[in-house]
């Protein structure tokens, strides 16, 4: 099965090329299937590949060469997959729920007039992110890595009419550059001094540890590791939107809403998590690198969920949600805990697929509308989208045995063990996230319709190819955690006996039962009081103009204004100056003025400017012709 | 003998075209020729195997110059590069009326066969006499063809590359009178622009370097480079910028690099600075341009930057970066300037500002548009990567003890680029402002674009075809 590891990205390849080529003759119907078929026939062989690999298989094992991308003298760098525990879990994720998007967008997107197209980019972006984590060396993933960001530039100026829209595709295109960039120099970094780009050679270079030599006769120190792990992780935080450049990803909500749920939410945006926990081997070596991971990612838990709690468009508070959730998953890598980051990376793929299409049912009943100030009790007409939402809310809040219950309470253990200010923080941030989640969902479910009468009159549940992925998505956020229990309820963490030939939690000192229980304990009651809190506000909240802090919050904190002020405007800016100054009167003035003088005191040179430059240029014509002429002829004559 | 009759057949077919009379058999015939000379240089790509071929007559005996051809890799790369270029440009622009299309395709050709020469020759007098060969048509075409202000901006460049062949020509006299016994030969040229003495390789360096400077061009050399391509025909900016850029490149990677090697110590870091500049100071510019044509021309000087700082990276990834670039440079750029001249034809502006909605009314152009953006930006499975790649790793590495800030510097390249890119893309292709029916590309547009697509493609999914060469 192993060796058949190319179909996966093959199938959707396919099914790009299909919608692709022939979108203008492909019959809506067609272009759902072949799209929707070409994830679930990935889906499949991706399931074979992993109960293989589940039992088995030890890491490193599963090369599968395709063909030599670059070869220059002595430095190879192959086109392989690395099929392991880890790819094999992100394959299933990618795959599985890519395919009830798929399913879920036949709906969605019936209607629209670019729908083979809408399918061609989602299966060119599964392509893609596959290639991501599939690749057995960094060139691979910065293919899959780069692509991914094509196929999001894509599909968040789908509507391409809409300025705003495209303005989004852009900034997010830009700002993941920004982040490639490092990742770029973090792989020149690792040529220089690995002499390899591929995992395998790279990481048992690092065995040696600090100290080590490596196969470029170079000495592994803590500079070092510390510099090519910093790189590594600017790439991270440009595509896991973490701060600062996590202004793309509210921005590219701009897309259509299944697009959110898979590309912003469930699988795109984990890259940077991936990638990381890939190269565990380095970063544990690079202790510098690993606390300011932890400190962004905590920043950026903080500072997004406060955006979340005064946004009112539906898909903004998921957006900045999303970017929150990924700080967790950034402050357990920081802390060590790879397993926990993982785990987190799982449950929030099925919980947070599950709210995007939840609000995209509502979007779709409600005519387009995002404003959950024009929303409220769309519950009774919707029912399963409302319970499966509720299930969303309470799986993201770490509402007890939900799945994200256990991976917070990973996440949060791990941060309490290395540092408990940590511990603290990573507590506010769910505070704040079971409140936003649940002023969404009463907002939107429970009270009065606050509408139109036409958009009331439209209210609908969604058709069954929308519920059943939300009903699949709700039953995994519900059983998800099972995967991890923590050691309290069982001595089986499945999925760290599962990624342990690949990733391994570093340094994390475990805690005793009672403690590891209280902190349970606290979490749960937070998440109870933040839900009578949020209740208690939302009955309240009249959507009068905010002051103070709450104005900051519903502004974003300014960030995109700042940097707007402090980037964007400059670099315009200095562009025109060099383009009207520089360029215009200095360079290209001074070769103009240089001529103009030329010309003042040369009559000849006036003359070949008044357009006798031909007749100048024809006789110098006739002279090459006759040199070469001579040439012909002493070639005739030998 | 292909060698020679990649020298020929434009240069007959090019004479030739000056007699006909009816445009269509005119470009009948010249796309005849440059696909004839296609095959031929796709051959003798294809025939080279481990020795690079030399061939030598005697050509001017008493000056001790001649008729010396080596088709090196990188030589016959270049040479197949002009060869495909060619027959794409007569392709795609065979519906565009041009006056007196007999001289106009005559002339191309003639620039065709003197971009061969100076790819081949393996002499210096040689390789001067092309290179003169290779401008003055094109002298011509710029002159002659063009928009309004072509006299202006076809006189700068005149000048600019008239001083940069004055001063190529000094240098090359004198070297030439330090040789043993006066000779051009180029082994001859390696050992006595090597032995010479310090301050006169450094005084020679500078000579062609600026002769080659011009042509590429390096900040900041470059001023004649926005308005020549903005005023020429589509043709003609595809010859200057997708080939003739390249033979300054060229010539400095044969005729420079490694004839004066103390110049090339002094000089290299002061040079790669200024190709850094090139770089920044060019996607500057670019940001800012309202009409495409310069937009694409400042993006250019970028792109070279590059290149120019790959060369004197002095690495191996690096060369082989830059030889690889170059080619794929050309197929890239040239797409682009076929897609703008699709657009300016049918919308009657270049002016991004007044432009917009092509997606709707032409979707398989945006189509080629979009692609050929991302392969300008160096996008991962097109062929725009791999060069890129190897140029950064290839800088470095360079024992320059800037290496890696340089690297970093010049990477910033790769988020401007985008910035204006993506820019001109949103500007053309989105939003909804042009709302006129246009009509999508011809037959004969979509056979040159879909080929450039599919060479975008294929080298960018499977760059060894390309790098095993190298």
């Amino acid at each position: 099965m192993t060796q058949l590891v190319y179909l996966v990205p093959l199938f959707p390849l396919i099914g790009f090329l299909l919608n692709g080529l022939f979108w203008k003759s492909m019959p809506k119907k067609l272009a759902g299937i072949i799209g929707s078929t070409a994830i679930l026939a990935s889906f499949a062989v991706s399931l074979g590949i992993f109960f293989e690999v589940k039992n088995g298989a030890a890491a490193g094992q599963g090369i599968v060469h395709l063909f030599d991308f670059i070869t220059v003298g002595n430095f190879k760098i192959p086109f392989a997959f690395m099929v392991d525990q880890l790819s094999a879990m992100f394959l299933l994720i990618i795959t599985g729920i890519g395919f009830l998007i798929h399913l879920y967008s036949t709906s969605y997107m019936h209607d629209d007039e670019g729908f083979t197209k809408y399918f061609a980019y989602l299966n060119l972006f599964v392509f893609f992110m596959l290639l991501l984590v599939l690749g057995a060396n960094y060139v691979v993933m910065f293919i899959g890595w780069e692509g991914v960001g094509l196929a999001s530039y894509l599909l968040i100026g789908f509507w391409y009419k809409n300025k705003e829209y495209t303005n989004a595709s852009k900034k997010a295109f830009v700002m993941n550059r920004i982040g490639d960039l490092g990742f770029l120099i973090g792989m020149m970094l690792t040529v220089y001094h690995f002499g390899t780009l591929s995992y395998n050679d790279f990481f048992a270079q690092l065995q040696g540890g600090i100290g080590a030599q490596t196969q470029n006769g170079y000495m592994i120190g803590s500079g070092m590791t510390n510099a090519i792990a910093i790189c590594f992780f600017i790439g991270a935080m440009g595509k896991s939107a973490q701060i600062p450049l996590y202004t793309w990803l509210p921005d590219a909500m701009a897309g259509p809403t299944p697009v959110s749920a898979l590309i912003h939410a469930a699988t795109m945006v984990t890259a940077g998590i991936y990638m990381i926990a890939r190269s565990n081997a380095l970063f544990n070596l690079a202790p510098m690198a690993q606390n300011m991971i932890a400190i962004i990612g905590l920043a950026t838990v903080l500072l997004a969920a406060s955006i979340a709690l005064k946004q009112n468009d539906i898909k903004k508070v998921l957006a900045y949600s999303t970017v929150s959730q990924l700080g967790y998953m950034f402050l357990a890598l920081g802390v060590g805990a790879y397993v926990g980051s993982l785990f987190h990376v799982m449950t929030h793929a099925f919980f947070k697929a599950l709210l995007f299409l939840g609000s995209g049912s509502v979007i779709h009943a409600m005519s387009g509308e995002q404003d959950m100030r024009k929303m409220g009790g769309l519950g009774k007409y919707m029912p399963i989208t409302k319970f499966t939402f509720l299930i969303g809310c309470l799986a993201i809040s770490g509402f007890p045995f939900f799945s994200g219950f256990f991976s917070k309470d990973e996440i949060l253990a791990a941060a309490y063990a290395k540092n408990p200010m940590f511990y603290y923080l990573g507590l506010l941030g769910a505070m704040m996230t079971t409140f936003y989640m649940f002023r969404a969902y009463f907002y939107t479910f429970t009270g009065n319709f606050r509408g139109t009468e036409e958009q009331k009159h439209h209210v609908h549940e969604s058709p069954a190819t929308m519920t059943i992925p939300l009903i699949i998505l709700a039953i995994l956020s519900l059983v998800g955690g099972l995967v991890g229990l923590p050691e309290v309820f069982s001595h089986h963490h499945l999925l760290n006996e599962y990624l342990s030939p690949v990733v391994q939690n570093f340094d994390i000192h475990h805690l005793d039962h009672t403690m590891e229980l209280t902190l349970m304990g606290i979490a749960s009651a937070i998440v109870l009081i933040m839900m009578y809190v949020a209740r208690v506000i939302t009955r309240k909240e009249q959507f009068g103009e905010a002051k103070g802090l709450a104005k900051v919050l519903e502004n974003k904190w300014y960030v995109d204004e700042i940097y707007d002020f402090l980037i964007v405007r400059p670099l315009a800016w200095k562009a025109r100056i060099l383009n009207n100054i520089v360029e215009q009167k200095g360079i290209d003035g001074g070769v103009n003025g240089l001529g103009q003088l030329v010309q003042w005191g040369s009559t000849r040179l006036k003359n070949l400017q008044s357009g006798q430059v031909g007749s100048y240029l024809f006789a110098m014509v006739i002279g090459i012709i006759i040199i070469f002429a001579i040439g012909i002829f002493g070639l005739l004559y030998m | 003998m292909s060698l020679i009759l990649l020298l020929v057949i434009p240069l007959i077919t090019g004479l030739a075209s000056f007699a006909f009379r009816k445009a269509q058999a005119v470009k009948a015939w010249a796309l005849f020729g440059s696909l004839l000379t296609l095959v031929v240089a796709a051959l003798s790509l294809c025939g080279i195997k481990e020795q690079t071929h030399t061939i030598s007559y005697t050509w001017l005996p008493t000056l001790g110059a001649s008729f010396a051809l080596q088709g090196s890799v990188t030589a016959l790369l270049m040479t197949l590069l002009t060869a495909i270029v060619f027959p794409l440009t007569l392709l795609a622009q065979w519906n565009k009326d041009i006056e007196q299309p007999h001289r106009f395709y005559g002339l191309m050709l003639l620039a065709q066969a003197g971009l061969m020469g100076v790819f081949l020759a393996h002499d210096l007098l040689l390789f001067y006499f092309f290179w003169e060969l290779a401008l003055i048509p094109v002298y011509f075409l710029a002159g002659q063809w063009g928009d309004k202000d072509r006299i202006k901006s076809s006189f700068k460049f005149f000048v600019y590359t008239f001083l940069g062949s004055l001063l190529m020509l000094g240098g090359l006299i004198y070297l030439y009178l330090q040789t043993p016994n006066g000779n051009f030969d180029y082994d001859t040229i390696l050992a006595t622009g090597a032995a010479l003495p310090m301050a006169v390789q450094n005084t020679l360096f500078v000579l062609f370097f600026i002769a080659f400077g011009i042509k590429m061009p390096i900040f900041p050399l470059h001023s004649w480079q926005a308005g020549a391509y903005e005023q020429t025909l589509t043709p003609v900016t595809i010859v200057l910028s997708a080939l003739m850029v390249k033979m300054g490149l060229f010539g400095v990677i044969k005729w420079l690099y490694p004839v004066f090697p103390s110049g090339t110590e002094q000089f290299g870091n002061i040079i790669m600075i200024l190709a850094l500049i090139g770089i920044i100071y060019g996607s500057m510019l670019a940001i800012v341009q309202k009409d495409i044509k310069r937009l694409i021309a400042y993006s250019s000087l970028a792109h070279v930057g590059l290149m120019i700082m790959g060369i004197f990276a002095d690495t191996h990834n690096a060369s082989v970066g830059v030889v690889a670039q170059m080619f794929n440079h050309g197929i890239t750029i040239t797409g682009l300037w076929l897609v703008v001249d699709m657009i300016e034809r049918r919308y009657g502006t270049r002016n991004m500002n007044e432009l917009g909605g092509l997606a709707g009314a032409a979707p398989q152009m945006t189509i080629a548009l979009v692609v050929i953006t991302f392969s300008s930006i160096a996008l991962p499975l097109t062929n725009g990567f791999v060069g890129e790649f190897l140029l950064f790793l290839g800088i470095f590495e360079s024992t320059n003890p800037n290496h890696i800030i340089y690297m970093a510097i010049a990477g910033l390249g790769i988020i401007l680029g985008a910035i204006y890119m993506l820019n001109m893309v949103q500007k053309v292709a989105y939003g909804n402002k042009k709302e006129m029916a246009i009509a999508d590309m011809s037959m004969n547009e979509r056979l040159s674009i879909y080929l450039i697509l599919a060479v975008i493609i294929i080298l960018g999914v499977y760059p060894n075809l390309l790098l095993q060469l190298l």
